[in-house]
């Protein structure tokens, strides 16, 4: 009993949980993907690998692992083989501090909110290392397109986790989910009284959220029409499966954010029966609107996307966020 | 000033139309059809290669052995021979030969016969290895049928 309750077991076993959550909603995630787009487009969708397709992600997991890993001539290795790692290690050590309920969270840290930003920005570091490390010009123009992106939309993400930040005065993402209990408008999304802006608030993270994981419409890393695969151009087999999962885990860590921070995270709508179920059911409905808005909207142009964040993203974001200090000092 | 918030929620309002027809589709059923384990029915003027037309009543061929067919072929493609039997007063059919390989479809076979005893069929997942496998006896075929 003494062995079961020490730090070390507790550590190995959130470290076990949190590997194979991200690993497996990775998996299934792209089943998902692929039968919402399916069905969006009136088609079936994977279903003839076990029922309804459910053996696909694994059947095609044997097929990625069992590849050569072809490094291509002219490349700098080290760095073609660390770009992978960065995009996925950075989106499991963020699931350290997710609190998926009041208790079942691997570390309670003071300054939850920070060092998931913090992490978040190496992913960007891994996408700039595996277009330069490829020696591609359709990787190179993939990263630089993607560095450019992430720079232009985390301001506008910043200063909406400032303004929740100043509501809520703590970086602990624990304490910021405690602080929404009750009824579901108590959630900060629709906290008009704090600020009006609320709910366009929780537009702009949503959107600053999407862009940040490089997914469509602002999928400028993986511009498959234009850039072939973009960064992922060279990778082989588990190099390409690497960076899939780890896209798919960044899109949890965004969803998860965007929950805890607005809607609630693992409290019930209605004040009854709080806990991990609730959290999963507004991530995966989030998670949900995300692959419904890929199969929706075609991609954008590059000036766009850069309008979208300096001309509209960061005014309206820079407005709240005075608004919010003052309304906090009169109130 | 205007013009820029109508751009932002005019854009953020068809943003969300679009939104709306695809969660429609999500929830329509699918239109995929699982080919080989399930296929569509033929429509009824589906015009596949000619067959025979057996007798309701004795299940063998209308046929006459007139040849209008087989004259009126623009590419010759259809052979047609017959017998008359010991006593008989009707010549039957021995032989209905189809080289599929060049027939166009035209239809002027089944326009032509008098009995009707030609229609098309409605095959339409036809392949083969080779060149001879175009070349359809038709009576062979009926008999088949007829089990």
């Amino acid at each position: 009993m003494d062995l079961l309750s020490s730090e070390i077991v507790r550590v190995l076993a959130f470290l076990v949980g949190v590997i194979a959550f991200a690993a497996l909603n990775a998996a299934y995630l792209v089943w998902l993907e692929r039968k919402e787009a399916a069905h969006m487009q009136l088609r079936i969708g994977p279903k003839e690998v076990g029922p309804f397709g459910l053996l696909q992600p694994i059947v095609d997991g044997i097929k990625l692992m069992t590849k050569q890993l072809f490094i291509p001539k002219g490349c700098d290795p080290i760095l073609f083989m660390i770009a992978p790692l960065m995009i996925m290690v950075p989106a499991i050590m963020s699931f350290v501090t997710i609190p998926f309920s009041e208790t079942l969270v691997a570390r309670n840290i003071n300054i939850g909110l920070l060092m998931i930003f913090a992490f978040a920005s190496i992913n960007v570091l891994g996408l700039l290392l595996g277009g330069w490390g490829s020696a591609n010009k359709y990787a190179i123009i993939a990263a630089a397109r993607s560095v450019s992106q992430n720079v232009a939309y985390e301001i506008p993400m910043l200063i909406t986790v400032i303004a929740v930040v100043m509501i809520t005065g703590t970086l602990n993402l624990n304490e910021i989910v405690i602080q929404q209990g009750g009824m579901f408008w108590n959630w900060n999304i629709f906290n008009v009284f704090a600020s009006p802006l609320m709910p366009v608030m929780f537009v702009i993270f949503f959107i600053c959220s999407l862009a940040e994981t490089n997914r469509a419409p602002f999928d400028m890393a993986e511009a498959e029409s234009e850039l072939i695969a973009g960064i992922y151009t060279e990778y082989p087999g588990m190099g390409f499966g690497v960076f899939f999962m780890g896209e798919y885990a960044n899109i949890l860590i965004g969803c998860a954010l965007t929950v805890i921070l607005f809607l609630g995270g693992w409290q019930c709508p209605f004040g009854v029966a709080p806990g991990v179920w609730w959290f999963l059911l507004k991530l995966y409905i989030l998670v949900f609107t995300v692959i419904w808005i890929r199969w929706t909207y075609p991609r954008t142009t590059f000036y766009g996307l850069l309008n979208l964040s300096w001309k509209i993203l960061i005014p309206i974001s820079l407005i709240n966020l005075i608004l919010t200090a003052g309304m906090l000092k009169v109130f | 000033m205007s013009k820029y918030f109508g751009d932002i929620f005019g854009g953020f309002y068809s943003l969300m139309v679009g939104l709306g027809i695809t969660i429609k589709a999500f929830f329509q059923p699918v239109v995929t059809l699982q080919y080989p384990h399930e296929s569509l029915k033929m429509t009824p003027r589906y015009r596949g290669h000619i067959e025979l037309v057996p007798d309701p009543e004795t299940g063998e061929a209308l046929c006459i052995v007139c040849g209008m067919c087989q004259k009126n072929c623009p590419t010759g493609c259809i052979t047609v021979a017959g017998a008359k039997p010991e006593g008989s007063k009707k010549k039957v059919l021995t032989k209905y030969r189809l080289n599929f390989t060049t027939c166009s479809l035209c239809g002027i076979c089944v326009e032509s016969c008098k009995p009707n005893a030609i229609n098309f069929s409605k095959d339409y997942n036809l392949a083969g290895p080779r060149k001879e496998a175009f070349i359809f006896d038709l009576l062979k075929r009926l008999k088949e049928k007829n089990g």
